[in-house]
């Protein structure tokens, strides 16, 4: 059994009279452990899917299951938990909280999971040094330069043990060397075998991972295999 | 094969997550230190304006109730004479009116009023030691009338039945006529004592044998023995100036104490041998003065009397008008005046005061919630990228509710706080400008009420901006710069 099962899944969105198929019937399987990238031109579709598949967003039509969850017709509550327990989130601008230091941002995710302040705190504090960041806990997100600020994220992202990351154009911000020690850090936890997918516009990028999906207008291109 | 969802909040520790809530919106709060002061401001207005109008209105409503027990409370009642009632016009000819024979009847036949006592009132000039005075209240009266009224003599004694018996030339007077006769002790610094002198009454002369306690409220008290303690110790700063205010004879004080000050008490039969007979000297030396009527009049201006307790004031309101329908053969020409006329005066003033006073704490407070809710509109909007996030990394819409819901009402208990801080300091400034003489008194009801609709403001302020930071739509929050 995969870990994420799409089937014939489909967003619409209507822009007036003008209908926009963001996501064409498309059918998907990810299996556990698998480092799989999401590549195709802005406004493939990409976004979309992986905002469907990490639970911000329902499809018109279709059905997903996701680690033997249908979340297609689940609750937002219920949307919320999963996205909490299940799912961790890299986005292009960090997400970080301003406000935070760094080590309440990894923490983050646990509040809302209702882990006891204690527990949070080492958690959090493993998390960081799974990224190297132990050093910098107390700092503010301002105060990181970016590979930093990624790495935060990308600690906050697994600090809840989440069954798949989503990595939105993580190195789109940061520089090609420190895009590249991202990437290695990517490749790693794929090692350590936790699902990964890379959602990128750039060919290049998408070339780390074993397997690449293409979008274009809304549809699966290369790579399908249902 | 679609496994149940059960993502339920697996045992999710509640009060850790609710004091990280807290905290974030406290920390929000210090984020915005100047911001959060201004908005606090209209709920800490509120909060203070609403427990220093009912300080204000309590001191009143007591300084009211000592004034209303200190003309006899509730259960002294007056008879006064009234004109005859319409259907009886043709009657008014027979009508009697209040003589004595009427509280000789009360006496004997009414055992729900405990005490009666006629009163017969006379319009007259004080005079001694070459100053004259008008005092308030000058009646003949029987002995009862000490109890009856709630004196208490200070001085000498209170003039017996055998004084009015015999029509004797005595009389007990009140602070206020020996201030203005013979001299207050704020002027002299000590208390002159008038038993023994001689007092001329419409020039007549009476000897007065007691004088009446110096009546005021427990306030005036207060302040008299102040100003006695302060007086004892050396003065700091040299001279003082006259504030034009307070200081000597007739003190500023509860109106209803100085009528009471202001009262002479004659033996019934004086007055009326020698104020009403006609037998006065000026009637004698010429020459007529006996002819007209050595008897007089018999109408008294009035009687009083107190029923046995407050409870039983109706069932001895109607034996007392059984008795007098009798003694006056059934024409109404007299009417009872309760005090209760007053006591509802004084209830329906406080209701109102509150109402008003209640009307501008609730607007100052709604203003104060408007302005809560004004900023945390603001403070989400400011922060909508904030609350992608924590949707995105799990928030449920209930969390981020809650998140804003707890920050407005943090505010607003902040600014509760601080309100009952400021009203403290606000309670000590209308005890100085107070439009009464009452001391304002702060009830702790007032406090709990006030903090509490202060928290409550807070809740409803919140609701709406919790409820749009709830429904923001996560992906476009996150894309919100």
């Amino acid at each position: 059994m995969a870990l994420v099962e799409l089937r014939n899944v489909s967003k619409i969105y209507h822009l007036g009279e003008e209908v926009i198929r963001a996501l064409d019937d498309i059918s998907l399987d990810i299996e556990d452990g698998e480092f799989i990238s999401i590549v195709g031109p802005s406004g493939s579709g990409k976004s979309t899917l992986m905002h469907i598949l990490g639970c911000l967003d329902s499809p018109t039509k279709g059905t997903i299951k996701l680690d033997g969850i249908m979340i297609h017709d689940a609750s937002p509550r219920q949307l919320a938990a999963i996205r909490n327990r299940k799912i961790g989130f890299v986005f292009q601008f960090f997400n970080l909280l301003p406000k935070l230091n760094v080590l309440q941002n990894v923490e983050l995710p646990m509040i809302y999971s209702g882990v006891s302040g204690k527990e949070r705190r080492q958690r959090a504090q493993a998390a960081l040094e799974a990224v190297d960041l132990a050093n910098r806990a107390r700092h503010r997100p301002s105060q990181l330069s970016g590979g930093q600020q990624q790495r935060a994220a990308i600690a906050r992202a697994l600090v809840n043990s989440p069954r798949i990351v989503f990595a939105d154009e993580p190195t789109g911000n940061l520089d090609s060397h420190t895009g590249e020690t991202i990437l290695q850090l990517f490749r790693k936890l794929s090692q350590e075998g936790r699902t990964m997918v890379l959602v990128t516009h750039d060919p290049e990028i998408a070339t780390v991972t074993p397997r690449r999906i293409e979008l274009r207008d809304g549809q699966i291109a290369v790579g399908f295999r249902v | 094969m679609s496994a149940a969802i059960t993502l339920g909040p697996e045992g999710r520790g509640h009060w850790s997550q609710m004091l990280v809530t807290v905290q974030t919106g406290l920390r929000e709060i210090w984020a915005h230190k100047f911001r959060s002061l201004l908005t606090m401001l209209g709920i800490i207005l509120g909060v203070s304006s609403l427990v220093g109008m009912s300080a204000l209105v309590a001191g009143m409503e007591k300084g009211a109730k000592e004034a209303l027990v200190a003309i006899g409370g509730l259960e002294k009642v007056r008879v006064q004479a009234q004109d005859v009632p319409i259907e009886q016009r043709h009657l008014a000819e027979q009508a009697v009116g209040i003589t004595v024979n009427d509280v000789y009847a009360l006496r004997q036949s009414a055992p729900l009023v405990a005490r009666t006592s006629p009163e017969m009132r006379l319009w007259a000039t004080l005079s001694a030691k070459g100053k004259t005075f008008r005092p308030w209240n000058c009646c003949g009266v029987w002995p009862v009338a000490l109890e009856l009224n709630e004196h208490v003599i200070e001085e000498g004694r209170m003039f017996n039945e055998l004084d009015d018996e015999m029509a004797r030339s005595v009389c007990v007077i009140g602070t206020a006529t020996r201030d203005e006769l013979w001299g207050s002790p704020e002027k002299v610094g000590y208390e002159i004592n008038p038993v023994g002198e001689t007092l001329y009454v419409n020039g007549v002369p009476f000897t007065v044998v007691g004088l009446f306690r110096h009546y005021e409220s427990e306030q005036e008290r207060k302040e008299r023995e102040w100003t006695k303690v302060q007086a004892g110790q050396p003065k700091a700063g040299g001279l003082t100036r006259n504030r034009g205010w307070g200081g000597a004879g007739r003190r500023g004080g509860n109106f209803v104490f100085y009528l009471k000050n202001a009262t002479v008490y004659l033996p019934l039969n004086t007055v009326w041998m020698k104020f009403r007979s006609g037998a006065t000297r000026a009637a004698i030396s010429s020459g007529t003065g006996l002819a007209i009527g050595a008897t007089g009049d018999p109408r008294l201006s009035g009687l009083e009397l107190r029923a046995a307790s407050v409870d039983l004031l109706s069932e001895a309101l109607q034996q007392a008008r059984n008795v007098l329908m009798c003694t006056h053969k059934g024409i109404e020409d007299f009417a009872f005046i309760t005090q209760e006329d007053w006591a509802d005066r004084i209830k329906s003033f406080v209701h109102n005061a509150r109402l008003s006073g209640g009307l501008i704490a609730g607007i100052s407070l709604l203003v104060g919630g408007i302005g809560i809710m004004n900023i945390m509109l603001a403070s989400i909007s400011e922060r909508v990228r904030e609350i992608g996030i924590r949707k995105s990394v799990g928030a449920a819409t209930s969390d981020i509710f809650i998140q804003i819901l707890v920050e407005s009402v943090v505010i607003a208990v902040l600014g509760g706080l601080a309100g009952l801080a400021t009203s403290y300091g606000l309670v000590h400034l209308l005890g100085h400008f107070s439009p009464t003489e009452n001391t304002p008194i702060v009830k702790l009801s007032a406090l709990v009420l006030a903090f509490s609709a202060s928290v409550l403001i807070g809740i409803l302020a919140g609701i709406f901006p919790a409820v749009r930071a709830a429904r923001l739509n996560p992906i476009e929050a996150l894309r919100y710069e």
